[in-house]
């Protein structure tokens, strides 16, 4: 669509600017400006230069707990993308059984995310859980309260639960929008069902599965509350993910020029990881 | 290359049978090797199930399809070996133009080289030969269409080429050239080929041999001048030619069917006509002016470069009269007449004999 | 392929599972969850719901809740459909580099704002009130909207706005009578993932409230770590917070898949 120059347009941007500066930058401002300097209570600010930044990234922590962040959204994104695709592929096209699957699947997105994680963990309880219960009948030594391997099973399996639907309903929305013919054609040139995957529905799924990784990546990086609920990021610190652990310095341990420091730090990687797979992506798409 | 035969087709996409639901009843076609066929009708008729039904994407709820005589109703699509081109282009985004026009070789398993050959050979009939290492997702639509075609025509061989409105979104200026190469395809390889559309135009001139539905059935098929000349429905004689047949009230005394007062054919067998819902046809072309006849008003002369339409009126009935532009045009007042070889008569709007 | 249909229902069994969980255990008395297993209430009681409806901390939470989703809701729609409109249809000094600044607000952690977003709504005097929470989510809600609704608007024909013009409409009047029932759709779509991610968030929510505006899901978390262990309860309060989300799915349904394939995806 050609589009008019015109400036006075952005007069129609103007609440929107407004409304989101207020909420963003102030307070991205404060952050700044416990990052650069010490305080003691509220009104005396000392320059401390990137002091912070310095003990932030030579600090073990930082890394620990980054290392648990990258592992984490490498693994839900290794098991939802495929599953989402997987689930969106063998949904019904019409009839009664769209609106079923639409409504059902839909169901875990619109769920509070501390009520996700109360729901799981009542859900996992070992003993008197369903899912405790059973995987002990099993023969399982399942406590995700003491075990390192069993918390960091859970708070996977709760993340799948809790967002493959989005990644389901993108591809489906994806799959619905392909024309007929093209399946078509296809049966007429005798392909098979991979060739039909690879050659048809991959290619147009193109885009929302960008939307899709892109979504579960920034999503995934900034998981708090439903793991807090869960296991409080324990045991020790094993599920104890980037925010988790900003939080607990932060508000915990009241150490706001290193909390401070680490939200920067931490925002700027959320942001450069996403630009660059966003260009990645859109790059492949013009060739 | 084969001859196709339908037979007793009915196809309801609903699962109940009642007999309104019927997308496509009671057809019976035979199409000959070789030839070039045009399926025409309005949208909804059906014409694009029968297509369907023909290359095994829908199954008929009744009826047998044969090959050359072999029943091959419960074969799958890729075994009745056929091309066929839709609406809208349909290419593989990611591969190339070669890689496209391989791909139904290599579902087939040919070899390299055989397929190297045919594409090669293909792409040189269609004009695509200089840009077979391009990107098939960058290419104008005209040409993405063309690669549908040529996935059709690669096959060593195919049974059919069925095209369903296959220039509706091809430029005006290209649609043209695109149907004569259609043609010459259709001469070179002498492949039966079947041309769905709603555009009369379209059909004549491509066609051999023009099948007409209308509401899910045939109702006539026939060369585009027997279509002309003789229509065997008021929808044939309405829905081709501009402008359409006259539909006129008949009455019937004594063997001799009456518009209005005026005898206009004699010799009608009364017998064959029980039903009372009977109606003249005749086409604008056939009727003209005379000094005696049927006394008319003319309302308005619309000149169309080689010919001009006249419209006349009697007593509230309107009649269209379609002259060269040679032919003078009295003022107001005048009398026409109908040619009798060319004017029929419909009883519930079929033709009767 | 007959059996293509197992997947999707295996699936939809997996995602219904803890949600029956939940319901089982709110049906149950705190005594009957910690003593025995069973897969449906033995002893099935009301007991936690009918708590929840007479006690104010606890209907009010939904009160609440529902105030400032629905709050936070008109308010981001409102907002974002100018602001829509003029990335669709006009070039501007800097449009491209605020459409980026917009959608990078949706990737910053909530957690790294919640401490100065306290500071900041306790110095302009809005702590604990719902217009705060309201406010704070337009952070995410915002661009979300302005992204949904762009799609859509960038679909619909610039013709329509130049007829309009030339049959003598205003500005507002076109927008008003015309443009927006065009695109009630898409509306309908945002709405829909405001009303969701506002009713979801949960951390500023806490952050911005203390007990006038305090939302259910507070009140739950809260109830959990004071009142001990009240399984139960905790159970009942989940149970009621699902619903506003299943009921506002059930109404939007035919619209999701539509909204996906026609908006920006």
């Amino acid at each position: 669509m050609n589009k008019v120059q015109n400036n006075k347009a952005w007069f129609f941007i103007l609440p929107v600017i407004f409304l989101v500066a207020f909420n963003a930058v102030i307070p991205l401002m404060t952050v700044v400006n416990y990052a650069f300097q010490e305080t003691f209570n509220n009104n005396i600010f000392t320059w401390q230069g990137t002091k912070w930044f310095e003990n932030i990234l030579r600090s073990e922590r930082f890394y620990a707990a980054f290392g648990r962040q990258l592992l984490f959204t490498f693994i839900i994104l290794l098991i939802q993308i495929p599953l989402g695709v997987f689930i969106a592929l063998s949904m019904p096209k019409k009839g009664f059984g769209v609106s079923i699957c639409l409504v059902l699947m839909s169901m875990p997105l619109l769920i509070p995310w501390n009520v996700v994680g109360a729901m799981w963990n009542i859900f996992a309880l070992p003993r008197i859980g369903f899912l405790g219960h059973y995987l002990a009948l099993l023969g399982f030594d399942y406590n995700f309260t003491q075990s390192i391997y069993a918390a960091w099973f859970t708070v996977i399996l709760m993340d799948v639960w809790h967002w493959t639907s989005l990644v389901v309903l993108l591809c489906y929305a994806g799959l619905c929008a392909i024309p007929d013919p093209f399946y078509q054609a296809a049966k007429i040139d005798g392909a098979s069902r991979w060739a039909v995957f690879k050659y048809i529905e991959l290619p147009k799924m193109k885009k929302v599965l960008t939307i899709a990784i892109l979504l579960r990546f920034m999503d995934s990086f900034m998981i708090y509350t439903e793991p807090f609920v869960l296991t409080g990021g324990g045991p020790g610190n094993a599920t104890a993910f980037l925010s988790i652990d900003l939080v607990k310095m932060a508000l915990g341990q009241f150490d706001l020029g290193n909390a401070a420091a680490m939200s920067l730090v931490y925002f700027l990687i959320v942001l450069l990881l996403s630009w660059i797979f966003y260009s990645v992506v859109m790059k492949g798409e013009d060739k | 290359m084969a001859n196709i035969k339908l037979e007793n087709i009915n196809h309801s996409y609903s699962l109940k049978t009642e007999n309104n639901s019927w997308a496509v009843k009671n057809i019976n076609l035979e199409w000959a090797d070789g030839g070039a066929y045009a399926l025409l009708g309005p949208s909804g008729c059906g014409k694009t199930t029968l297509l369907n039904i023909i290359s095994g994407l829908i199954t008929p709820t009744q009826g047998v399809i044969k090959f050359n005589d072999l029943d091959i109703s419960n074969k799958l699509t890729i075994e009745r070996d056929i091309g066929q081109i839709f609406q809208f282009p349909v290419i593989y985004d990611t591969m190339t133009v070669y890689e496209n026009l391989a791909f139904p070789l290599k579902n087939k398993k040919f070899e390299e080289g055989f397929i190297k050959k045919q594409v090669q050979k293909i792409s040189e009939i269609l004009d695509l030969g200089s840009i077979l290492n391009n990107n098939a997702k960058n290419l104008t639509v005209d040409q993405k269409q063309k690669i549908s075609l040529g996935r059709g025509l690669v096959r060593p061989k195919v049974n059919a080429l069925l095209f369903d409105e296959p220039l509706t979104v091809i430029d005006p200026h290209l649609k043209w050239l695109l149907k004569s190469k259609l043609k010459e395809l259709q001469k070179q390889f002498n492949t039966t080929m079947i041309y769905v559309t709603h555009d009369q135009t379209e059909a004549l001139t491509f066609a051999d041999k023009v099948v007409v539905m209308h509401e899910g059935e045939v109702v006539q098929s026939g060369t585009p001048t027997e279509l002309f000349e003789k229509p065997n429905h008021l929808f044939v004689g309405h829905f081709i030619g501009s402008p359409g047949i006259n539909i006129l009230p008949c009455e019937i005394k004594e063997n001799s069917a009456f518009f209005l007062d005026y005898e206009i054919k004699k010799n009608v067998n009364i017998k064959s006509i029980k039903d009372k819902n009977i109606k003249i046809g005749i086409r604008p072309e056939f009727i003209h002016f005379s000094e005696i006849g049927i006394p008319v008003d003319i309302i308005s002369v619309r000149y169309l470069g080689k010919c001009k339409i006249v419209d006349v009126v009697i007593r509230n009935i309107n009649l269209k009269l379609v002259l060269n532009d040679q032919t003078h045009v009295p003022e107001k007042k005048a009398h026409i007449k109908f040619s009798e070889k060319y004017t029929y008569l419909y009883s519930n709007n079929y033709l009767v004999n | 392929m007959k059996f293509k249909w197992i997947i999707p229902t295996l699936y939809i069994i997996f995602l219904m599972l803890p949600i029956y969980w939940l319901l089982n255990m709110s049906f149950k008395t705190t005594n009957e969850i910690i003593n025995t297993f069973s897969l449906w209430p033995i002893n099935f009681t009301f007991e936690n719901y009918i708590k929840i409806f007479t006690d104010s901390t606890w209907y009010m939470g939904y009160f609440n809740s529902l105030a400032y989703v629905l709050l936070n809701t008109i308010l981001s729609v409102t907002a974002a459909l100018p602001a829509a409109y003029a990335f669709s249809r006009y070039k501007f000094v800097g449009d491209k580099h605020l459409f980026f600044w917009l959608l990078t607000n949706r990737m910053a952690p909530p957690a790294v704002f919640a401490l100065p977003f306290f500071q900041l709504y306790s110095s302009i005097n809005l702590f604990d009130t719902h217009i705060a929470v309201a406010l704070a989510h337009c952070l995410f809600n915002i661009p979300l909207a302005v992204w949904i609704l762009e799609g859509f608007i960038s679909a619909v024909p610039k013709e329509l706005d130049e007829t309009a013009y030339i049959d003598g409409y205003s500005f507002p009047r076109f927008f008003i009578k015309i443009f927006i029932p065009t695109i009630t759709a898409g509306i309908g779509i945002a709405c829909f993932f405001c009303f969701m991610f506002s009713w979801v968030e949960l951390l500023l929510a806490k952050t911005l409230t203390s007990v006038e505006a305090k939302p259910i899901a507070a009140t739950m978390t809260r109830t959990a770590s004071t009142a001990g262990y009240e399984l139960g309860l905790l159970a009942a309060a989940g149970s009621l917070t699902i619903l506003p989300g299943a009921f506002v799915i059930y109404f939007v349904r035919n619209y999701i898949a539509k909204g996906f394939a026609l908006g920006r995806v």
